[in-house]
This record gives C-alpha cells, structure tokens and sequence, in this order.
C-alpha cells in the first residue's frame, strides 16, 4: 500500500508541470502579455509538487518507523563512545525488524489487492534473499541495512517489446528519490517565485532588448515572453522529476535528454542575442558528446543484461521474474565484483538468484566500457572536464534559469545518475570519476578566481562543486557526493538567486568591477549571499561545532565538504599512489573560500566603483527577496547534523549494501574506504579543510575586504598566470584548434570535393542536356513544323486557286455541268467501244 | 417502236432542259429547265424497263424522280420566293453571293 501511495503522490508530482507547461504555453499565447497567471499556474503546479514529495517523504520515513534515521542514531553512538568501531557486531534491534515485518506483509498484501500486473512491486524479498546467499557472516548487517525495505518499483506505461527486452516508464523509489523530489521541488518552488519579480520586465507588449542589436543599431523590440519562461521552467521541472523517478536507465536517457531540450531553450531565452543563441548551441552539442558515450552504455547494458530497469521486476506472488540491473553484479562478500580468472568474465545474474540469467556472462572490460560510457553521459550534463566549456557560457540565460537548470538541478543531474547507477560501477570506472571530479574541481576553481562576471564566478563555483561531488562518489563516498549535491543545491541556487538579485537591482549590470559598496543599497541581498558564501566555503567555528546547538556554528558546506574530503583522504590513505586525490581538493577547498568572499567583498563590500551603477541601484521586491531569506535558512542548516544529521542518513538510507563497510582491495586492485576508516580520518580531515578555509578567507579579505593590498599591482606582476587562467586554461582555444579547425578543414575539403567533381558533374551534365535541348527544338522547329506547315500551306493553296471557279453564277454552273456530262460520255464512248 | 427511238426523245427532253437552264435568266425558268431534265431521265428509265432486264425497277425509279422533282420544286420555289422578297427580283445572275 505503501508503495502505491509513494508511487501516486510523486505521479502527480512529477505531472502536474506537465499539465502547467501545456496550459502556460497556449494560454499564454492566446492571452493577454501583461498577466502573470502563467507565473502564478506554474508556482501552484510545483509547490503543489513540492507538497506531494515532502508528504511522500514523511509516509516513506512512517512507514518503516524512521529505521534509517534510528539505524544512524546507533551508528552515532557508537562511534561517539568508541571511537573507531567495527560495528559488524552490533545488530540494531527492534525497529528493523518491525519495518521488514511490515515490508513483508506490505508485499504479501500486495496481490489480493491489486491484481494488475503493473504495480509498485516491493523488491526487498529478493535483495533480501540475494545478500543472504551471498555474503553469510555478513548477514546482520545486510539485514540491518535498511536498503533491502524501503526500494519501491515498478512500472507505470509499458512502452514497447522487443522479445525479451521491455522499454516501459518505471519508477524507482528510494530514499535519494524521495530526498531529491523534495529537494527539486523546493528549490524550484523558491525559484518560480523569485522569477515573477526578476522577469517582471518581460510583462510588456513591447520589450527592448538592450543586449541585442539589429543591423541597423537599434536594439531589438520584440513583444515580452514572461508566459513562455514559465512554461519552460514547468516543462523543465517536469523532466528534472522525470529523470528522478526514472525507473530505468533508458527512462533516465529519456528524460536526460528532455532536460538538454529546456536548458538549451533557456539558455536561449534572449534568442535575439548572439550570444545566447550560440551559448545555447554550444551547451546542446557537448552535450551530445557525452551523450554518444551514454548510447554506447546503454547498448552494453542491452545486449549483455538484457534489460534496463534498476529493480527487479516481481511477479503477484512475489517472485523475481526479471532481474534488475542492480542485482544483476555479482559482488562477493566483501564487496568485489567476481571475476572469473580464466577468461576474465563475469557471471550476470548469480545475485539476484535468477535462474533464467546465470548462464549470461559479461567480460569484464565491457563493464568499465558500460560504465564509463554512462559516466560519459554524467560528464557533459555535470559540466565535468574535459566538456566543462558550455557551462560558463549557459549564464546568458536568465539568472533564474541560472539557478535552477545550471546549479541547483539539472548539472547535478549527472552526479545523480552517477550515484544512481553506483552499483553497475566498478573500480576503474570510480577511479575515472574520481580523477575527472578532482580534475574539474581544481581547475574550475582556479579560473573562478579571476573571472569578473559575478555569473560567471558562480559557474565556475558550480563546476568546481560538481567536481567535488563526483570526486566524493569516485573515492567510494556515496553518500558523500549526493551529500554536497543537495547542499549545494541549496546554496548556489540561494547565490544564483542573490546575483539574480544584485542583476535586476543593478539594471542588468554583471561586471563586478562596476560594483562594490552594495550591502547599503541591499542589505537582505548581501546577507542571504553572505550565508551562501560561508556556506559554499565550509566555515564553522572550530571548537563551538558539536552536537545540539553547536550545530548552530556549522554551514551545511562544513559538513558536506568535510565529507568528501574526509573520504578522500581515507581512500588515499589506503591507496597512496593516488595522493592527489586529497591534496587538489584540499587546495581547491581553500581556493573556493578565496574567490567566493572575492565575490562578496568586490560586489557588497568597500566602496562604490562606478557611481553610475551604484547611484541607480535598489533593493529587490519582496517577491525575491522572500525566497532569498527563505533559502539562505536552508542553505546555511540544511546538513545540521552533519554526518548524524537527518538529511544525510536519509540520503544514505538506501545506499548500495556494499559501501558502509567498504571494499578490500584483491590482487592488485584499489581498496575502497568503508564508513569506519573515513570516520577515523573525519576531524584530521576536517581541521585541513577548515584551515584551508579560513586561509582562503583571510586572503580574499586581505586582498579585496581590507584595501589595504593593491590588487591591480598583484595582477599585473602575476601577469602570465591571470591571463592563462582569465582565458580559462584555454580550453576554448584548445578545443577550437583540436576540434572546430579540423572540422572546418574537413568541412573545407568536402566544400572543394563538392566544387570541383559533384558541381562539375552536375554543370556539364546541365549544360548537355541544354544543347540537347536546343538540337531537338531545332528538329521539332525545322522537320515537324515544317512538314505540318508544308501541308497546310499547299492545302491553302489550293483551295485559293480553286475558289476563281466558284462564280456564284448558276447559268455558268449548268454550262460545267453540261461540259462534265459531255465529256463522261467522250470517255464512255472512247473507252467502251461499242 | 424502239428503244432508240424513246431515248431520242429522252435526249431531245434533257438537251432542251439543259439548254433552258443554261440561258434562263429568270429562277422560275431554270426550275422548268430542271423539270425537263429530271423528265428526259425518266424517259430513259421507263424506256429500259420496257426492253431490257430491268423491269419495274426503273418504273420504280422514275416515280421516286417525279417524287423528288415534286419536293425539290417545292423547296426551290421557296427560295425564289425569299428571294424575290429580298430582292424584288428573281434573275438568277443577282445571286453570286455564294461564288467562291
């Protein structure tokens, strides 16, 4: 039952944009330019949305009796009186076991109720069975984790069939689904609002678009689209909660590839501009480029597994009909995918105790193509290096979209997928995320040092936390990735919306140079972003952090960052050669206090820079400003707890069984860091984040708070660094000579090839047929006409010396008459002799 | 009686019909002019049905001539008629506007 009310609530959560985008798009079109009632339909289908999710939420967490958060309570006092514990031991009691109890009946219930096939399908009893058989002395704490009874699947829409493969909409209902829907939801919400105030402008028959020029030098007028955003925003939120509640990874591809068609129409809101268009193109087509690589996924997993659905798929009575992808690995009990060590394959199937599978084998080197074939997809959605360009260049769309497509949502779809295909993932695959996370966060922050677009600084933030994110799910922490995902969501949507903020008050100026001194002018924009920027920098007060009110001196950015790199330095502790896996990111994590307090001081702080700017500059209405103050609450204490805290055992509720307790390494494989080792590294970690915070803070402060250092003197004699990173890496020059030249070579050649031989074909096959045709008008002109015309003048002819002998005098015709009869008989009687 | 002797009279009749038609000026008289002609075959026809094979059929003939001289007279008497009010004359040199 539990199940089929999770499933309806998030159904109608998931749709009611959909319904909102169709009813915005036409009525908008039909009605008038100048209401707002698409604004208001569209924050009434989301916040509806968002009230669905967090009500499902709560009937998840009811339904097995908060076991995750009770489960974590334990795990905190234990490690609070132990220290480091190897907590195999200890089996939590009551409340798992009532909750799998409920679990049970809950699926036994299932088929006297709903006798249709397609239903939400409680696929504890397999998992249950599948870590049973497989790991035995690890029993209790398979049986402890509450992944095996919260999951709830099924299938909404069979699509299609072919043969034994199925292309249906699924859903998949976990702890990270529900945590992500409430989370979207939310976000969204806040941001529909906020975008009322900031797209007020559009609410005109005649918008000028001062940013867009015609050939003329006019600015472009062009009637307000304050309609259409909204519909794209409901259209987008629609696809974000799709790709969420997928149930399948073709779904997932479905939806991701939805996602791409808003953020690409968003991106190009301003269509008119140049540069919106191109950064709009931009964005799609390397997008593609990972997408290719998610297609070659997604054939592997098709031809080798036979199925795409996450769950398995479970009969009435219960039992496994069809393996799901997530069952499908074979891991031993200590968490290694087995190989077999002859032909180097792997046995599809054994887990989930499928008798149908256990034939199908994969080798094992197409695993790591599947995954990262997939991961190649999570790589341009997420912005990650190599194809980060794009997203820098998505900030021509308006700063709302800014907020929720590339920050809070839809980039952090890719860590979403990473983490949600997390159990297809093996060792060389992770090893690969990880670096590209690091990779990405190091350099992405790097160039956010010295960008001066207050946009762009915060892009590059994104893709910097976007490479954390990954770097946590890459060095084995699961929950410490999507951990910082939802934090972060939080955050930079809340600094996203406090730009936007600074934007419209500042009448569309973005150079932070024309800046500086605005805290007077809008003290709630420059307090909600200095929330987020402590946030996003990690601070907390060293020594007043503890449980209860302590929480009080922690930004939720201290407990996520503090999580990645606590994995990261557990994992490099157990695996040394890759060392710089911890170091980039405890730089980067100074570098990410440095230039977001650059931000903050250059923007709010100091004195005016340009009058102009300053002089004409406003506080924000109510409209944005409440979402504002509304989200810098939650940016600031979302994670209260940390570690123990709600948000992230409800994270990690459903996480896969194998990742708490980690993965010894086997013959010459990495090993993964459990819970127990990243706990006994967390306050060594977390003290060298907190000082590489505080550094990176004191030194933004030296350099743009106090005056008191010449920052133009600093730059000029850093002059070579500033500029290779003002260029960003030259990553666009990079890409431009390895890329587009060659194309435009190839594209030349092929133009030449077209010249030269089809052109040249086709232009003397051209002009044989025109001399045909000229020789055969000749033909038809001379010898046809000719001959027609012949005939009819000689028929004229005659009849014109023949006329002479019709008189019109009767007498004479008698005397022919008389001369014919005569001379008839002369023949007669000439020719008859008698 | 011969036949020679019918069909002497039969030329006689058509020469002198032929010859009427070819000097009359007036309608009227070339319409007699054609009477005699139709006549002199007529002569002709029931003259070969008397001495040769032929038997009634040319008595047969010549009625149908006598019957179409009747309509051909009736139609052409007409003419003349609209003619004459036309142009208050019936000489048949008046009436070229048929010539080629």
């Amino acid at each position: 039952m539990v199940g089929e009310t999770l499933r309806n609530l998030l159904l109608i959560a998931w749709l009611l944009p959909l319904c909102g985008f169709a009813v915005e798009i036409f009525g908008g079109f039909w009605g008038s330019r100048r209401s707002r009632v698409a604004a208001w339909l569209a924050v009434g289908c989301i916040a509806t949305g968002f009230v669905c999710s967090a009500s499902a939420l709560t009937i998840w967490g009811n339904a097995n009796g908060w076991s995750v958060l009770h489960h974590a309570e334990h795990h905190a006092d234990e490690t609070a009186a132990d220290g480091h514990v190897a907590h195999d031991s200890v089996t939590p009691p009551a409340p798992e076991t009532l909750a799998a109890a409920d679990a049970h009946a809950d699926a036994a219930a299932k088929p006297a109720a709903e006798p249709d096939a397609q239903k939400p399908q409680d696929s504890s009893a397999a998992a249950t069975t599948a870590h049973n058989d497989s790991a035995d002395h690890d029993h209790q704490h398979t049986a402890a984790s509450p992944a095996a009874r919260t999951v709830y699947s099924g299938t909404f829409y069979r699509l299609a069939t072919f043969g034994s493969l199925e292309l249906s909409l699924d859903y998949y209902i976990d702890s990270l689904t529900l945590v992500m829907f409430t989370m979207v939801t939310f976000i969204a919400t806040c941001i529909h609002l906020f975008a009322i105030g900031y797209m007020s402008e559009e609410l005109t028959e005649e918008y000028v678009d001062h940013h867009a020029h015609l050939r003329n030098g006019h600015h472009v007028h062009r009637p307000g689209r304050f309609y259409r955003f909204f519909a794209f925003l409901s259209l987008f939120c629609f696809s974000m909660l799709g790709l969420v509640l997928a149930g399948n990874i073709f779904q997932v591809f479905i939806f991701w590839e939805l996602v791409g068609i808003c953020s690409f129409l968003l991106i190009g809101f301003y269509t008119e501009r140049k540069s919106a268009s191109t950064a709009a193109n931009k964005a799609f087509i390397m997008n593609r480029v990972g997408d290719f690589g998610f297609l070659i996924g997604l054939m592997v997993v098709w031809t080798y597994f036979g199925t795409f659905k996450f769950a398995d798929t479970v009969d009435v009575d219960g039992h496994v009909v069809q393996a799901g992808l997530f069952h499908m690995l074979p891991r031993a009990a200590d968490g290694n995918v087995i190989i077999n060590p002859e032909n180097g394959e792997v046995q599809i199937g054994a887990a989930a105790a499928n008798p149908g599978n256990t034939h199908k084998t994969i080798p094992y080197y197409l695993l790591v193509v599947a995954g990262l074939g997939v991961f190649a997809g999570c790589i341009g959605k997420s912005a990650q290096f190599p194809l980060q360009t794009w997203l820098p260049d998505a900030m021509e769309g308006p700063t709302p979209v800014s907020a929720l497509v590339h920050s809070a949502t839809m980039v952090a779809a890719g860590v979403y997928l990473t983490g949600r295909f997390y159990p297809m993932f093996v060792q060389e695959v992770l090893l690969t995320i990880a670096y590209i996370g690091c990779i990405t966060a190091f350099v992405a922050a790097t160039i956010a040092i010295v960008a001066t677009d207050i946009k762009k600084v915060l892009a590059y933030s994104t893709i910097s936390q976007l490479g954390y994110m990954m770097l946590g799910l890459g060095v084995f922490g699961w929950g410490a990735g999507l951990f910082h995902l939802v934090t972060h969501a939080f955050f930079k949507s809340l600094m996203f919306l406090c730009s936007g903020s600074v934007i419209y008050g500042c009448h569309h100026e973005q150079e932070m140079p024309k800046m500086g001194g605005l805290w007077r002018k809008m003290p709630i924009t420059a307090f909600t972003m200095l929330v987020g920027v402590m946030a996003i920098a990690g601070l907390a007060v060293p020594g007043l952090v503890g449980p209860g009110f302590g929480q009080l001196f922690a930004f939720s950015g201290f407990h996520s960052k503090d999580a990645v790199v606590a994995t990261a330095l557990a994992y490099v502790q157990a695996n040394p050669a890759h060392f710089l896996l911890f170091i980039l990111p405890l730089i980067t994590a100074g570098i990410t206090a440095f230039y977001m307090f650059r931000l903050w001081f250059y923007t709010f702080a100091g004195t005016p820079r340009d009058h102009h700017v300053y002089d004409h500059c406003h506080e924000s209405p109510l409209i944005m400003t409440g979402p504002l103050l509304v989200l810098s609450v939650l940016a600031a204490y979302c994670a209260w707890g940390g570690e123990q805290g709600s948000l992230y055992l409800l994270i990690t509720g459903d996480q896969p069984a194998y990742v708490s307790h980690g993965i010894p390494a086997v013959a010459g494989a990495l090993t993964m860091p459990g819970h127990d080792a990243v706990h006994a590294v967390h306050h060594q970690a977390g003290t060298y984040a907190l000082i590489a915070a505080f550094s990176g803070t004191f030194l933004a402060w030296l350099l743009y708070g106090s005056g008191k250092v010449d920052v133009a003197e600093i730059k000029r004699q850093l002059g070579g660094v500033h500029g290779f990173l003002a260029n960003k890496w030259h990553f666009d020059e990079l890409y431009d000579a390895l890329f587009m030249r060659p194309t435009h070579v190839v594209g030349r050649f092929c133009a030449s090839i077209d010249r030269l031989i089809f052109d040249a074909i086709l232009h003397g096959s051209a002009a044989a047929t025109v001399l045909v045709a000229k020789w055969d008008r000749a033909f038809d002109e001379k010898v046809v006409d000719g001959l027609v015309n012949l005939l009819g003048n000689a028929t004229w002819s005659a009849g014109n010396s023949l006329k002479v002998l019709q008189t019109g005098r009767l007498r004479q015709y008698v005397m022919f008459i008389v001369a014919g009869v005569v001379a008839l008989f002369g023949v007669l009687l000439a020719t008859f002799p008698r | 009686m011969s036949l020679d002797a019918y069909l002497l009279v039969g030329a006689v009749l058509f020469v002198c019909g032929v010859i009427c038609m070819a000097t009359k000026r007036n309608g009227i008289g070339v319409l007699m002019g054609v009477e005699l002609v139709l006549n002199g075959a007529n002569i002709n026809f029931v003259a070969f049905s008397k001495y040769t094979q032929l038997g009634l059929d040319g008595q047969i003939f010549s009625l149908f001539v006598i019957v179409l001289a009747a309509a051909e007279a009736a139609v052409a008497l007409a003419i003349a008629l609209n003619f004459y009010n036309n142009h208050l004359t019936i000489d048949v040199d008046r009436a070229s506007k048929l010539k080629g």
